[in-house]
């Protein structure tokens, strides 16, 4: 067995195995036959998922990722192949997923002569991943993938590309299992300083208002119980954002609601009125802080992240905690005083009454009027029991999904935060259901979105991938629409749009189908979905020209949302 | 050094480095950046799209390997504000195959260009000031043959500058060319030895 020679494809799927991948995302092609070849001898334990285009590969990577803690893993041919997975690559490096993805190149020896399908996909890629290497001799594969891995899901995780030329997969090696966890030239995860700790404790000490923005730091370093821990001992308010929604039950007491453009009232307007502003595993997105020039300036800032990088980046803060979070938060929380901020606190309450009845309840139980995206959110996470994992695509769904959504557990969100890929949705509802087969997988999709990606119905279908989509029908491209009526004076430029019938898309497909145009009807479908086993398509006909609110208005101040536009 | 030469002089030297001020007038200053990194290709890429993404120039590149074998030397010079230059440097660290990246004000450091300048023998031979000009800045003629001479200089920006402009003004260049800035840190702690050695020490663990 020993001096066992094996072709660099082969060693390829072993090293897969020994990074303990069970699924991978993929769509072949020739440059990367010889790996699918060798990837037929292991169907038991590599379970391959044809997807129907090589995007829908790396967003079902990245919602298996999101869910479930692992890296995601596709393979795809050379050339279009990897050129197909470039949105789904920069989606994952700005939104932190830890993916690799395995592209076929031509053979070594005709790099650079314009072979067929030779793409370049080092250079491509290189700046919207954290690593892109070229595997060109199958000797170097059980060392690449190792680092691969490594990369992709140390420290502040991200994706990682493994250019595998033809060369490469078809000559033969020994394969001898690696496992890479010390690179010289990355630190993933710096220690931080005691002194920072330290200090941080002192300013939270003395602090009488001190508010918390929780982002996906928490959720990626696993620290969702020492953030609890945290804020209890100090009673100290949050707010989330995007990404770090599920990092904080919904109905923590101290959970103050989302941050951001369309967040709500209270976490945003509080920001400017915090004497301490607490940032943990977050950047401070231009659409969390709008204009920066009035940001938080009357309070002291404490950064917790764990790339360097992000420090001072957008926002100058006052102290920066380097690490991990999982260790600096209870470091942290360890020499905190116990005590409360109970008026504090309480002066959430105010702007929570006022949004409540301002916008919440006509969102979430209108009486009249056509059927809200809102309520249809609120009443299927009720369907759930508040467990699901809420999936959206881009546009007025994802507002309206993160903001009407409730969580219970960790890891239930799965939206494209810094890049907005409309067409996200769908693929990464179907990666989702295999990262968390137990758990039950809603899709919040427009229909501009849907059909970005609308062909991976077909993998739906044949996977039976239990994907709870319920489509959310305006026949408009909702938020551009809605930017037009509020910046563009109402001028419509090509945002409405002339839709398919669903119901026959669905049939097509074979997957179960319901299409609710009355209040009266909701309850009973979503039902419907729930209980019946595998994917359901639910259309929702919902108000053509509704807006999302609260907004910030783009580049206005945090503490400036609108309730209303007239 | 000629102290004279150090303020602005050519009135645009924000970015055109020609006359080697040091102050530049819009508050950013001249920075060093000097970047090591692992031996693997593709990495001279990674680093230039750090600056090309935060619209700063690279005024001046020389790559080579370092004293530590298998280790790359990179010598980057940019003018911009002492933000901007923190930002660039942990980016560029981030890289993944970037072992360090430190930024260093002229003060920090020890500095040497060359240049090479050819000019035409015959005025040369006509003008007698030419040969004043490259004695008084203590540069060296390398090659006289019928047609061309060959003028080579080291030292700092601004010496080189000063030359090629009075040789310049006498209508006497034919080429010019100057190379990129190489330093050595005056610190007396080398950061890449201690690095390395601690990362030697952790792998171990
Ligand atoms: C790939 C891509 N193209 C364009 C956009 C710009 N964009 C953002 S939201 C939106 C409208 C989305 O419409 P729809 O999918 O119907 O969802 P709705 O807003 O109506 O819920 C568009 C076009 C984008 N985010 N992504």
């Amino acid at each position: 067995m020993d001096n066992e020679l094996i072709s660099g494809a082969e060693a390829l799927m072993r090293a897969l195995e020994n990074e303990g991948v069970d699924t991978l995302f993929g769509y072949p092609g020739g440059n990367i036959m010889p790996s699918y070849d060798a990837l037929y001898d292991h169907k038991t334990t590599l379970n391959h998922i044809l997807v129907r285009h090589e995007q829908a590969a790396v967003h079902a990577a990245q919602g298996y990722a999101r869910v479930s803690g692992k890296v995601g893993c596709v393979i795809v041919t050379s050339g279009p192949g990897a050129m197909n997975t470039i949105t789904g690559l920069a989606d994952a490096m700005i939104d932190s997923t830890p993916i690799v993805v395995i592209c076929g190149q031509v053979g070594a020896a005709m790099l650079g002569t314009d072979a067929f399908q030779e793409v370049d996909t080092i250079s491509v890629s290189q700046p919207i991943t954290k690593w892109a290497y070229q595997i060109r001799h199958a000797d170097d594969v059980a060392t690449a993938v190792s680092r691969a891995f490594y990369i992709a899901r140390s420290g502040r995780p991200g994706p990682v590309v493994l250019d595998f030329t033809k060369n490469a997969q078809t000559s033969m090696t020994e394969y001898h299992p690696q496992k890479v966890d010390f690179i010289r030239s990355y630190k993933p995860t710096p220690s931080p300083f005691r002194e920072d700790i330290e200090r941080a404790a002192l300013l939270i000490n003395s602090s009488v208002k001190p508010f918390v923005l929780v982002g996906q730091g928490v959720e990626l370093g696993d620290a969702r119980e020492e953030l609890r821990a945290f804020l209890e001992k100090a009673q100290i308010p949050a707010g989330c954002t995007f990404l770090g929604l599920s990092a904080l039950p919904s109905d923590h007491p101290l959970n103050m609601g989302m941050l951001g453009m369309h967040g709500n009232l209270g976490p945003n307007v509080m920001t400017n009125q915090c004497d301490l502003l607490i940032a943990v595993g977050m950047r401070f997105d231009d659409r969390v802080t709008g204009n920066l020039k009035t940001y938080a300036k009357q309070a002291k800032i404490i950064h917790f992240d764990i790339d360097p990088s992000e420090i001072n980046k957008n926002v100058k803060v006052d102290l920066a905690v380097v690490g991990d979070c999982k260790h600096t938060l209870a470091e942290v929380t360890r020499l905190m005083e116990k005590t409360t901020h109970q008026a504090w606190v309480d002066g959430f309450k105010p702007y929570a009454d006022r949004e409540d009845v301002k916008v919440i309840q006509p969102a979430i139980h209108p009486t009249e009027g056509p059927l809200l995206m809102g309520e249809v959110v609120r009443r299927v996470s009720e369907a759930t029991q508040d467990k699901g994992i809420l999936v959206t695509d881009v546009g007025q769904n994802q507002m309206f999904g993160c903001r009407y959504f409730r969580f219970t557990q960790g890891r239930s969100v799965v939206t494209s935060g810094g890049c907005g890929t409309m067409g996200f949705g769908l693929p990464a509802a179907v990666g989702a259901t295999f990262g968390a087969p137990d758990r039950t997988v809603c899709l919040f999709v427009g229909d501009g979105g849907l059909q970005m990606t609308i062909q991976e119905l077909g993998t739906i279908m044949e996977q039976r991938a239990p994907v709870k989509i319920v489509l959310l029908n305006n026949n408009f491209l909702g938020n551009v629409r809605q930017w037009q009526y509020m910046f563009f004076r109402k001028r419509y430029s090509f945002t409405p749009m002339v839709n398919p019938d669903y119901e026959k898309i669905a049939q097509a497909y074979d997957i179960p189908c319901r299409t609710v145009t009355e209040r009266g009807q909701l309850d009973a479908a979503i039902q419907e979905m729930i209980d019946t086993e595998g994917p359901f398509l639910l259309q929702c006909a919902v108000k053509e020209e509704d807006n999302v609110l609260p907004m910030t208005p783009p580049g206005a101040n945090v503490d400036e949302m609108l309730l209303e536009v007239k | 050094m000629n102290q004279e030469m150090t303020k602005s002089q050519c009135g645009d030297c924000k970015v055109c480095g020609k006359c080697g001020t040091l102050d530049c007038p819009e508050g950013r200053t001249c920075y060093t950046i000097l970047v090591y990194s692992e031996n693997v290709a593709g990495i001279l890429n990674q680093i230039t799209t750090v600056f090309t993404r935060r619209q700063v120039n690279i005024e001046s590149l020389n790559v080579c390997a370092s004293s530590t074998p298998g280790v790359h030397k990179y010598t980057i010079t940019c003018f911009c504000t002492e933000e901007m230059v923190i930002m660039l440097t942990k980016q560029i660290e981030k890289k993944i195959d970037v072992l360090q990246a430190h930024y260093f004000t002229d003060e920090e450091i020890f500095i040497l260009e060359c240049s090479l300048i050819k000019v035409s023998t015959s005025q040369m031979l006509k003008d007698s000031e030419i040969g004043r000009i490259v004695r008084r800045h203590g540069a060296r003629i390398v090659e006289v043959n019928p047609t061309y001479s060959i003028i080579e200089k080291k030292g700092l920006t601004e010496e080189i500058v000063s030359l090629f402009q009075q040789l310049d003004e006498r209508g006497a260049v034919l080429q010019f060319v100057r190379s990129g800035r190489i330093v050595v840190t005056k610190s007396p702690v080398e950061q890449l030895d201690r690095y390395l050695e601690e990362r030697e020490s952790q792998r171990l663990k």
